[in-house]
């Protein structure tokens, strides 16, 4: 997996509770197999005039000029700033996976979607929960100032304000550590392999109808 | 000692270990693939050079991007029209194919939605843990499992480890207590619910529904509520096992026989919280409170009674909410203070992992037996949720009933819910649709969806706007 340790960079806010994951990346792009790709069609809806197709050049579509991503001085942000619940809906991973093609690596939100923000540990992609208060002055600062950066530091976990503020942030270990260290989770599972087979032998004698009904 | 919840004990008993950390591993009982979510899965697999854990614990099937058309289906998966949709279902059969993993293929007997399909055929059975890499897997919480969503990187570690590596969620106790009215179902149920809690209410917890209403509801009914469990924020969502449950899945595919299915009775039974479990938050609701729901806006919890009366941003004082009100009626076309009952349809849709069991059938069947679909309706479909159920629904003549009424009868998969495959709304059309989600563009880029119960899907049909289906019941055809 992707390691981060700290970032600096731009930040970009979309004022809007409840964005969904049919928004960040509508459903005509899940047909792809692959992880990438997905940074082009990223908010598509919202980003473009014209509905977005699969396999196209998205150089040439024309813009919406009332989406912030869309605005000159957001182009090359790396932090996006958003509301409650961002991400709710679906489980498709294909949500981090734009985002982070986009470029995204940190995402600031007062509260987030159970299974968006597990999939963005999985990728590299560190969503932050940060009061709504605080959110709130960061919206303000991001529209009084333009060029406004954000430092976060993950393992101190902490967000820090160009008048060198810092908002601390919540991560469970486990997270923190396959962020720093960039973890090969299915291998560490792996080396657990003895519990699990263990596991497997007490529950078959408990639960035999669970085991070798599906062929 | 206090007692313990329904996904306390769970937990307990998948727990294969406790990490130190704070995480934890979970053992999971079914992991049920589908085309849109594994590919990256799989690939991962390949290219670390590892194979499934086992693979008498998945079961897979094509349902999200499958057309619903009959002469396309029968063409085969060679000629699926679209080809980033024919790459994808050939690819789920490939890597079936390649890592031994069970697949109903799509034109196969037992295929259906993955929802639908892994009950029916007793391939999810009470107690188990069930994941997918699909929101709605909460369904499965109906009959007392503890299943939910996961991400693409999830699926591929429950292939490889058989564990999902998780954080115990907290616990909510939902009670509805009284009985419905006549005409009020299951899906009025959960939307009444999440008009009550919003759609970020439930984020943390795992929601346990109970009350007299559970209690007098069927296992498909409680598979519509516990669907919805998402939409309230909840992965997970779940009612305890009772005597329905067990005779639910007496003679099931998949379901043990003889001595093993006594044995599996036996600790089904107990699959129930302990009068003294003490839950982290409780909501209730009275069963004779609720009507028939309808949703006016772009979130699930923008629902109304079919009484009401559309919200008009200027009563509303938080600005927040003001402005995802102006929001939502831009979106939908739709003005404040216009009554429910005269949102227009277009288009109807009666499917998706939410409502296309035979239940479902039946209850919108009821509606438009021996009644014409309006004229200004441009298209009704009624997609069944599986090709059992397809079977049973055309064994009842419920198929010909639907198509004397001008409706469309197709074959199974996930359809209009999301419109990955050519079922979809043009912009500004508004769907009576018994799907789960009203997002913006869900059913197609610009639609209006309308979520709703299949009997309220089927009289908007007949009227052609929105109308309580109790119309139709009480009066003579």
């Amino acid at each position: 997996m992707k390691t981060f340790t700290l970032h600096k960079g731009l930040v970009v806010g979309i004022d809007r509770p409840n964005i969904d994951t049919d928004m960040i990346i509508p459903k005509q792009f899940l047909k792809s197999i692959k992880r990438s790709g997905f940074g082009q069609n990223l908010f598509d809806e919202l980003r473009y005039m014209d509905e977005g197709k699969p396999g196209v050049d998205c150089k040439s579509r024309i813009l919406r000029d009332d989406f912030p991503l869309n605005y000159p001085r957001y182009t090359s942000a790396s932090i996006l700033l958003a509301q409650e619940n961002f991400g709710c809906g679906s489980s498709r991973e294909h949500a981090p996976w734009a985002l982070e093609d986009y470029g995204f690596r940190v995402i600031i939100a007062p509260s987030f979607a159970d299974i968006f923000f597990t999939n963005c540990l999985k990728n590299g992609l560190l969503p932050i929960v940060l009061s709504k208060k605080i959110v709130k002055y960061i919206f303000d600062q991001v529209e009084i100032t333009e060029g406004y950066q954000l430092s976060v530091d993950l393992q101190k976990q902490v967000v820090i304000t160009p008048s060198s503020d810092e908002f601390f942030f919540d991560i469970d270990e486990f997270s923190k550590r396959a962020l720093l260290e960039g973890l090969d989770e299915i291998g560490l599972t792996l080396k657990e392999s003895d519990l699990i087979c263990a596991y497997e032998v007490e529950h078959m004698k408990n639960a035999p109808w669970i085991f070798g009904a599906i062929k | 000692m206090t007692g313990k919840t329904l996904y306390d004990k769970l937990w307990q008993s998948h727990l294969v270990s406790q990490r130190e950390d704070g995480s934890a591993l979970l053992y999971i009982d079914r992991h049920i693939l589908h085309e849109v979510t594994s590919p990256q899965a799989f690939e991962g697999l390949r290219l670390a050079g590892r194979k499934p854990w086992r693979l008498d614990m998945n079961l897979a099937t094509p349902d999200h991007n499958i057309s619903t058309d009959s002469d396309e289906r029968a063409a085969g998966v060679d000629a699926i029209p679209d080809e980033t949709s024919r790459i994808q279902v050939k690819t789920l059969d490939d890597n079936c194919d390649y890592f031994g993993v069970r697949e109903f293929k799509m034109n196969e007997m037992g295929q259906g939605i993955v929802h639908v399909m892994g009950p029916e055929l007793g391939a999810s059975l009470p107690g188990m843990t069930v994941v997918c890499g699909d929101s709605h897997t909460a369904t499965h919480g109906a009959f007392g499992c503890l299943a939910h969503g996961i991400g693409t990187s999830e699926v591929e570690h429950v292939l490889a480890t058989q564990c999902l590596v998780t954080k115990k969620m907290k616990n909510m106790l939902i009670t509805v207590d009284g009985s419905l009215g006549s005409g009020v179902t299951p899906k009025d149920v959960v939307l009444a619910i999440i008009g009550k809690i919003g759609t970020a209410g439930g984020t943390g917890y795992a929601l346990e529904f109970a009350g007299q209403v559970f209690s007098d509801m069927s296992i498909e009914g409680r598979m519509t509520v516990c669907n919805m469990a998402i939409e309230a924020g909840a992965r997970v969502g779940m009612v305890a096992v009772d005597s329905k449950t067990v005779e639910y899945f007496k003679d099931r595919q998949f379901a043990p026989t003889g001595d093993t299915w006594t044995k599996a009775v036996s600790h089904w039974n107990l699959l129930q919280s302990d009068k003294d479990a003490i839950f982290d938050a409780t909501v209730k609701l009275d069963g004779a409170d609720i009507a028939p729901q309808v949703t006016w806006g772009t979130s699930p919890e923008m629902v109304l009674p079919v009484d009401g009366v559309i919200p008009d941003p200027n009563d509303e004082k938080d600005p927040q909410k003001r402005q995802a009100i102006i929001q939502a009626l831009s979106y939908m076309g739709l003005k404040g203070g216009t009554l429910i009952t005269d949102i227009p349809i277009d288009i109807v849709f009666i499917g998706s992992c939410t409502n296309s069991r035979i239940e479902d059938m039946r209850a919108a069947a009821s509606i438009v037996k021996g009644r014409k679909i309006a004229s200004t309706i441009k298209h009704a479909l009624v997609v069944p949720g599986s090709q059992m159920v397809k079977a049973q629904a055309e064994a009842e003549g419920l198929d010909k009933i639907f198509m004397d009424s001008g409706m469309d009868w197709r074959e199974p998969g996930c359809s209009m819910c999301l419109a990955m495959n050519a079922d979809k709304l043009a912009p500004s059309e508004h769907c009576a649709s018994t799907s789960n989600r009203n997002f913006e563009g869900r059913q197609g880029s610009g639609g209006r969806t309308h979520l709703l119960s299949p009997s309220m899907a089927a009289a908007a049909a007949i009227a052609g706007h929105i109308i309580d289906a109790r119309f139709y019941t009480e009066t003579a055809q």
